[in-house]
């Protein structure tokens, strides 16, 4: 089954952690993608912060699209990054995303979401 | 199944076959098509097709293999029929799949049902939808009895059921009992047939015909699942923990109500109507548990009905023991409602003053739990203020939705008029 991870953060909490302390927990998160190399069917990528964001929009009201500066939505928690990984079960997603060497921060989620398997049609 | 029983009524023999058979039969069909809403689907389709026919046929010798068989044949159609064809070139979400006759790749160990059982109980459930997917899947009650059983509207069951199969399906969760974790997630699926059971623990065990005569039953379908559990799961005293507690709890059953409902408080129940030989086998099955030495929450609870249901009478009840085995319930589950037991058995202890002040301490977070405002009424009464009692009675039944509860603490507020 393939899955992606979202890797979600508060950056208003995430601001409070010590700079070292975040140095040392980006040296676990290394080790973790290569504990779990072989569950990767995409690495996917790290995300510039919330702050460098675009979003092209539809309007509620309808109409053309509109450009507007930050991100989709206005929630606390952001984005931080993602990958596309293929294990057994969501037992083994549940497993790897658990162990996510940022969790020690509060305000961290990882979001797991099965992904539309368009090859079974 | 014989045949011997054949001259039954077709309803009450199909409920019991439905009880024993669909989650069975949901789980094979399940492992043979790979898809949980079909196959659920198809059981439901045999049942009704049942209901119908065997009024007219009689109960068939082995009705779970009639059914086996109608389910199978009716997911085999659905999937062949042009409109499941067309749903899933469109990529419709509640399309079937191509169906898959291959092997499952691992086996599933032990009765299928318990498999499906920890399926419906996945921690990525929300525990609700837990609930309500094992009632109707597992134990074949209707969303219609569920919604009952649970004062919801129906649609509201209907669509946790169906969010919760989708999301099942979508997740490729496995109904199979896991491999890694099992004592976290036999302790998820504990709590839930817990639950089934506590759903219907206050309704008089002998109603007068009432809307939902198939509600009544929860707590033997909650009954027999602990039994299964127990049976698959030998060598997990947890599960002999938890069979124990609801043996121990209906050995009760008949002594808890009074004619017209009124619900009988242990202290003042007629122990005599207790069921004692379901007593002592609920006891020499947690003994039993007790060897593995891995207590945990549902053994505890056990132990602690098991204290109640030897004792002779309230004030000859081993309330030290209690006490500690309340100490030792708190470690697993420090709920507020684990500490509110706690107080009670501290003031019979220590007497009502020291369980009061405990009592209160709790205030915060049971403000809302009618079960608080009563138990404090109690203590309050026994330390000779009255008037508090009152107020604290009042609030109680003013929370309470329950018509037996409302009965007690109306006699007790006129009676202390």
């Amino acid at each position: 089954m393939k899955y992606v991870l979202m890797y979600t953060s508060r950056p208003d909490l995430e601001a409070a952690v010590p700079p070292e302390r975040q140095a040392e927990v980006y040296q676990q998160i290394f080790a973790w993608f290569e504990r779990h190399g072989a569950s990767f069917v995409d690495a996917g990528a790290e995300l510039q912060g919330v702050e460098t964001a675009t979003t092209v929009k539809a309007p509620a009201e309808g109409g053309d699209p509109v450009v507007v500066d930050g991100p989709f939505t206005e929630a606390k928690e952001m984005i931080g990054g993602f990958s596309v990984i293929d294990v057994p079960d969501l037992d083994a997603a549940l497993a790897m995303a658990r162990e996510w060497p940022p969790l020690i921060f509060p305000g961290v989620a990882v979001e797991v979401r099965p992904i539309v398997d368009h090859g079974a049609m | 199944m014989s045949d011997t029983e054949s001259t039954d009524l077709p309803d009450s023999r199909l409920a019991e076959v439905v009880r024993r058979e669909s989650g069975l039969i949901v789980a094979a069909l399940t492992r043979d098509l790979r898809n949980f809403d079909l196959a659920e689907e198809a059981v439901a389709e045999a049942v009704a097709k049942a209901l119908v026919g065997w009024r007219s046929t009689g109960v068939p010798d082995r009705p779970g293999a009639w059914l086996t068989t109608v389910a199978r044949r009716y997911a085999v159609d659905r999937l062949r029929s042009p409109v499941s064809t067309r749903v899933v070139l469109t990529g419709d979400p509640d399309a079937a799949p191509e169906p898959s006759w291959s092997e499952p790749t691992s086996a599933i160990r032990g009765d299928d049902r318990v498999a499906m059982l920890f399926g419906c109980c996945h921690p990525s459930l929300a525990v609700e939808a837990r609930l309500a997917l094992t009632l109707r899947a597992v134990l074949g009650v209707t969303t219609a009895q569920i919604a009952a059983a649970f004062l919801q509207p129906e649609p509201t069951i209907a669509q946790r059921i169906v969010r919760a199969k989708r999301k099942i399906v979508a997740n490729g969760i496995a109904l199979a009992v896991p491999d890694s974790d099992l004592a976290a997630r036999l302790h998820d699926v504990l709590t839930v047939v817990l639950l089934a059971y506590n759903a219907r623990f206050l309704e008089p065990a002998d109603p007068a015909p009432g809307p939902h005569p198939r509600a009544d039953r929860l707590t033997e379908d909650a009954i027999w699942l602990a039994g299964l559990i127990a049976t698959e799961l030998p060598h997990e005293p947890e599960a002999m923990g938890l069979l124990a507690l609801l043996m121990l709890h209906e050995s009760r059953a008949a002594a808890r109500f009074a004619p017209h409902g009124r619900l009988i408080l242990l202290a003042d129940q007629d122990r005599g109507r207790w069921d004692h030989p379901t007593i002592a086998r609920a006891e020499r099955l947690l003994e039993r548990a007790a060897l593995y030495r891995r207590p945990g929450r549902f053994q505890l609870m056990a132990a602690i009905a098991a204290c109640h249901a030897s004792a002779p009478s309230t004030e000859e009840t081993d309330w030290l023991q209690v006490l500690t085995l309340y100490d030792l319930l708190l470690t697993h589950d420090p709920s507020p409602v684990v500490r509110l037991n706690h107080a009670i058995a501290l003031a019979e202890v220590l007497g009502p003053e020291a369980g009061l002040s405990e009592l209160d301490s709790l205030g915060d977070s049971l403000a809302a739990y009618h079960l608080f405002h009563a138990a404090r009424a109690d203590l309050l009464r026994r330390c000779g203020r009255l008037d508090d009692a009152r107020i604290a009675d009042q609030r109680a039944l003013d929370l309470t939705t329950n018509a037996a509860e409302r009965n007690l603490l109306t006699d007790r507020l006129t009676s202390a008029l």
